[in-house]
């Protein structure tokens, strides 16, 4: 192609190894807590996920979160979960996205709405995340909508999936994954890494499957703050593998968050270096303020222009 | 079978407030007599605590009783029609089905449902039940070596597990089966995997809820 909508894409073309980060949006209206996000964000990131009600507890929309951090000057990408919305909805939010200048689509099914606070809520589910892919890419890469309604004017995303190297069925979630690949998925953030060892064994697998080849593996890393943080996410999130060792390590730590910043850190030194990882995405839920700190701990700041 | 369970006493108590002198309970000798939540057995223990209730209320109710073959069969409601003429009130055992037909059969009396009629299930232990089917209205068990990924996965997720399978069970709850584990035990077990490396497309919700409330005719016996 020719001109990049996407700079994501851009610098994952171009070989670089990118750094990306995750921002949830305010339960609120207000502009100022994006607005302070961004600022912190600007120049350590290539590319800042919204998350679209993560846990299934409302937030400001992901679209309309994201394009006001875009002002801001940072890359964005869209997360978009079949949960909420039928097949009607979501193509219609890829349309209006793309025409704000929102370019990366993270597509994921999204959260059981169990784990949030509208526990009564009607989930949706139409269509699932291997077909939300194929449907943006349809739209893409044909110009044509679900009910094969062409379009004059076709939406540009740079779509990207979920993988989760910790989740079972462990050939099946590989037989979604190369699925996700087939339908147009060009990148894959992954559930956080705590467990390197399985995360290699994962990539082994990957790799075996030349899916590494066919779009951009970027490996997931959750900063934790506390030995309580980690333990919720031991215990309380779905598809996370917490080792013991780390909790035992955590424990003993003076500086519980000193010693999360290392811990995230030497993970990262040891994802990267995995054949087939092109980037890292930083998801420090609670703690989003931590970012810079990782990103240049972990030498990748300053970051490289795009060209 | 349609599984259903009783509503909480006090839930039925409060439908009973208004003023009446016969009350017929009736229940319903299909599915609901064998998820043991509205059949004989189940009607006249409700009767037994309606009386000491009303007694203890100091209200004059007449409580009488039926339980009939089916509910959904104007057939078996039209046996026990005089019963139904004369009480004031129904408090229908059956399903959501067996009330709203016994409405439409009578319609110048009050029914009200003693059960919130829950899903299409099976026994799998004594005294339990588990959902099997959502009636979706286009079966495609073959595909998935006869596990039901519309019904078994809590996201009715076509063409695979979502991040939150662990170990066999569900993001939703540790104790439910992850329905897509189920599928690719199944599928390898009898050689079919490859039923399910393609992509499958959008599922047509039209026969399922989303086409509107559905009928059906069959052309042999039907009038249509």
């Amino acid at each position: 192609m020719g001109e990049y909508l996407s700079l994501l894409e851009k610098r994952l073309d171009k070989g670089q190894f990118v750094v990306c980060s995750e921002m949830g949006p305010p339960i609120g209206a207000g502009l100022k807590t994006i607005k302070n996000k961004s600022a912190a964000l600007l120049g350590y990131v290539d590319g800042v996920n919204v998350t679209d009600n993560q846990t299934a507890i409302v937030r400001m929309s992901s679209i309309a979160a994201a394009y006001m951090a875009k002002q801001e000057g940072l890359e964005m990408i869209i997360q978009v979960t079949t949960r909420d919305r039928n097949r009607i909805g979501l193509q219609s939010d890829i349309l209006g996205a793309s025409a704000l200048g929102l370019h990366n689509a993270l597509c994921l099914t999204g959260d059981h709405q169990c784990f949030g606070m509208d526990t009564g809520a009607k989930n949706v589910f139409d269509l699932d995340s291997v077909q939300l892919i194929k449907v943006v890419n349809d739209m893409v890469t044909k110009g044509v909508l679900l009910s094969g309604k062409e379009m004059k004017a076709p939406p540009y995303m740079f779509i990207g999936g979920a993988a989760n190297p910790f989740a079972d069925p462990f050939e099946m979630q590989m037989i979604k994954m190369e699925k996700k690949v087939k339908a147009g998925a060009r990148f894959f953030q992954t559930q956080a890494i705590y467990n390197v060892d399985r995360f290699v064994e994962w990539m082994k697998e990957v790799r075996k499957r030349d899916l590494h080849k066919k779009a951009y593996i970027l490996a997931g890393i959750l900063p934790a703050r506390s030995i309580k943080a980690l333990k919720m996410m031991k215990e309380d999130i779905a598809g996370m593998d917490v080792p013991d060792e780390l909790i035992e390590r955590m424990e003993k730590a003076e500086d519980p968050e000193e010693e999360g910043v290392k811990v995230a850190v030497e993970i990262i030194d040891r994802v990267k270096k995995v054949e087939g990882v092109r980037g890292i995405h930083l998801m420090p839920v609670g703690w989003e303020k931590i970012t810079p700190t990782i990103v240049e701990k972990a030498g990748f700041y300053p970051r490289p222009e795009v060209d | 079978m349609i599984v259903a369970e009783q509503k909480k006493l006090e839930e039925i108590v409060e439908m009973l407030k208004g003023d009446f002198k016969t009350l017929l309970i009736s229940g319903c000798g299909t599915c609901v007599t064998v998820s043991l939540s509205g059949g004989e057995r189940e009607v006249e223990a409700m009767a037994g605590l309606l009386n000491m209730h009303f007694s203890q209320a100091g209200r004059q109710v007449k409580i009488e009783t039926n339980t009939i073959k089916r509910h959904c069969d104007f057939e078996f409601i039209d046996e026990a029609e005089e019963e139904f003429k004369n009480a004031d009130l129904i408090l229908s055992m059956a399903c959501g089905v067996g009330v709203q037909h016994l409405v439409e059969r009578f319609p110048e009396k009050v029914v009200v449902p003693a059960l919130n009629t829950s899903f299409y299930g099976a026994t799998t232990a004594i005294g339990e039940w588990q959902e099997r089917c959502l009636g979706c209205g286009d079966c495609v068990l073959d595909k998935y070596g006869g596990v039901c990924p519309v019904a078994r996965c809590s996201k009715s997720l076509l063409n695979g597990p979502c991040g939150g399978s662990q170990e066999g069970y569900c993001e939703v709850d540790p104790e439910t089966d992850c329905g897509w584990e189920l599928i690719f035990k199944r599928l390898q077990s009898i050689n079919m995997l490859e039923n399910v490396m393609e992509y499958d497309e959008p599922k047509n919700w039209q026969t399922f809820r989303d086409g509107g409330p559905r009928k059906m005719r069959n052309k042999e016996y039907g009038n249509g």
